[in-house]
């Protein structure tokens, strides 16, 4: 276990240097919230699902995860191609023209690993209800993840998802919430409180878990805990405690670094506290 | 003119339930969710005898329509009822990112548009739809004009991968059309041959002209009428056909004129052949609460209406 612990650290380590360096190759994007999500991400594609090598839309007799918040593209990116689902070179192309890998992710370049464009907030745990009923009309016996930020838990159709999902007993979602305290304008709390959002979520009538989510044995053992929870008629909550800009001290909770690039001094001192483990692209 | 005439008269709501129910036997991918209005969509047939491959979503349309998103990544093929006006503007994001942009199969059923919705008024009664739908990229806009088109419609779009938006009513309309037809998307469908006018014609428009057809006929004048019930992608080379002949064009649409069929007409005839034309349409305003055969002489869009169109665009050829 510690060993496992040991190498998915390594790869998180790589997966923040992707990001930041992507991040400010094309000046643009959001490093915060993509370096606060790291250990979820490589938790998942490399310990908790269970994954088919090659990608195919429908994802059959496969875990599959939908990314609602998609302007953490970088995180995503960076794990799919760490994951194999497509070269690392080409992380390079990120936001920039003719490019996959567009600056929201999005199934119309086809790039392996999207399932549905993301972006405009607030949809995304509606589709992963939708995969889970058909998974259940398949007779696939397999799990559906999506993240969603904690701004973004202000659109009102997270609150119709939210009330579906448990009246029908999806209970072959988990769902997460990168709960972060932070968004564009500022503090949660000082923008519009989330108020209590675990006595919320329960309130719908989801079984809420908490974890940390930037620490790596407490995401693998958070996300286990929520498999074991699946199938008893409730969708699975986690509510993520995370620091948006974890991992690169001067980008470490604040929302100042949401949407914003490092310049090539700040890059350098990113890169400083990050270990280029699994060679950069 | 050629004849028609009609034995019975259905909704094309019916339509769409009665399609529903025969593509839902003919493909057991075909899935049906539905935001409270299962009563006004007609598909209850449908729930009878395939409950698990329904959806009650209750009155959260937004969700429906990324659950539906959802249900294509799996092969299922999803048809989304509610109300045309709750179908398109209420959740425009939704389908532009979820579905239209993401590619996803789904097809989005939209009873009650436009003003023939009658009595409940102008919150429910869109005219705006059409155009809303045709410009999200790769989207296909269908309205068709009775209820056996109607049904065949909804069966065809099952075999088309892609998005559709169908569009039909609530009214009780006659029957004219073939019971047998084969419905082609995209392939507009000659309803009468004729030299000096083209009257192009989509949804519950289409008996009208056939009406303004007849009353033309005995004028002396003789219409070319074209059902285009696919409204996206627009039958060109039939509507351009057409023109060579007639050499001035009338549209008619239960829609604003802004961005409906006639725009969509104009643009092709301005960019190959440039036509006179009159747009038989709501004049960019909403409806408001009144009967259906009230509301469609109030804002311009019956027979009388039609050939009052058809005499002015023949004095400008």
């Amino acid at each position: 276990m510690n060993e496992d612990i040991t190498k998915l650290e390594q790869i998180a380590s790589q997966v923040r240097r992707d990001i930041v360096r992507m991040v400010h190759a094309c000046q643009s994007g959001h490093p915060g919230g993509s370096l606060g999500c790291t250990e979820f991400f490589v938790a998942l594609y490399f310990s908790a699902m269970e994954r088919k090598e090659k990608f195919d839309i429908d994802g059959i007799g496969e875990d599959i995860f939908f990314l609602s918040n998609g302007h953490i593209s970088p995180v995503f990116y960076s794990t799919l191609a760490r994951a194999g689902y497509f070269n690392v070179s080409e992380l390079a192309t990120f936001r920039q023209i003719n490019s996959r890998l567009q600056g929201h992710p999005t199934t119309h370049e086809g790039l392996p690993g999207i399932r549905v464009a993301s972006g405009s907030l607030g949809q995304g745990l509606s589709v992963a209800i939708g995969a889970a009923r058909a998974k259940k009309l398949n007779n696939d016996n397999h799990l559906v993840y999506a993240l969603m930020g904690d701004g973004e838990q202000q659109e009102g159709q997270i609150w119709e998802a939210a009330m579906y999902a448990p009246f029908n007993k999806i209970d072959n979602l988990i769902a997460t919430i990168d709960y972060n305290g932070q968004q564009i304008d500022g503090a949660t709390e000082q923008v519009l409180s989330l108020g209590n959002l675990r006595a919320k979520w329960e309130a719908f009538g989801w079984d809420v878990l908490e974890m940390n989510g930037n620490v790596m044995s407490e995401v693998l053992a958070g996300l286990a805990e929520a498999k074991s929870r699946t199938g008893k008629g409730k969708p699975v909550l986690i509510l993520m405690k995370t620091e948006m800009g974890n991992g690169v001290d001067f980008m470490m909770g604040s929302h100042k670094w949401h949407g914003v690039a490092p310049n090539d001094e700040q890059l350098a001192a990113a890169l400083a506290q990050l270990e280029e483990t699994l060679g950069d692209y | 003119m050629k004849k028609y005439t009609y034995t019975d008269k259905k909704d094309t709501r019916s339509g769409f339930g009665a399609g529903l129910l025969e593509v839902g036997r003919k493909n057991e991918n075909v899935v049906a969710l539905c935001a409270d209005l299962v009563g006004s969509l007609k598909m209850n047939d449908f729930i009878k005898e395939f409950p698990e491959r329904f959806f009650q979503i209750g009155i959260a349309e937004a969700n429906m329509m990324g659950i539906a998103a959802g249900l294509t990544i799996g092969g299922k093929i999803p048809y989304t009822g509610t109300f045309a006006n709750f179908s398109t503007g209420r959740v425009y994001d939704q389908i532009r990112q979820s579905i239209a942009y993401s590619d996803k199969n789904v097809k989005i059923c939209a009873s009650h548009a436009g003003l023939t919705l009658g009595e409940d008024g102008a919150t429910h009664q869109i005219l705006e739809d059409i155009g809303l739908m045709k410009m999200l990229p790769g989207m296909t806009v269908i309205n068709p004009c009775d209820y056996n088109q109607t049904k065949a419609a909804t069966i065809a779009i099952a075999d088309h991968h892609g998005p559709v938006y169908l569009r039909f009513g609530r009214p009780v309309v006659p029957i004219f059309t073939d019971p047998d037809q084969k419905f082609e998307i995209g392939k507009a469908w000659m309803v009468n041959e004729g030299a000096d006018v083209s009257i192009f014609a989509t949804g519950h428009l289409v008996w009208e002209a056939i009406q303004a057809g007849e009353q033309l006929a005995e004028m002396g004048i003789d219409a070319e009428i074209i059902n285009i019930h696919t409204i996206k992608p627009l039958d060109e080379e039939a509507i351009l056909k057409s023109v060579a002949k007639t050499g001035c064009v009338v549209t008619a649409e239960e829609h604003n004129r802004l961005g409906g069929l006639g725009d969509s007409v104009a643009q092709v005839l301005a960019k190959n052949n440039p036509t006179p034309q009159e747009y038989v349409a709501v004049d960019d305003s909403f409806g408001e609460s009144g009967t259906p055969a009230q509301l469609m002489e109030k804002y311009g869009l019956n027979a009388a209406n039609i050939i009052a169109a058809v005499q002015r665009v023949i004095k400008r050829k």
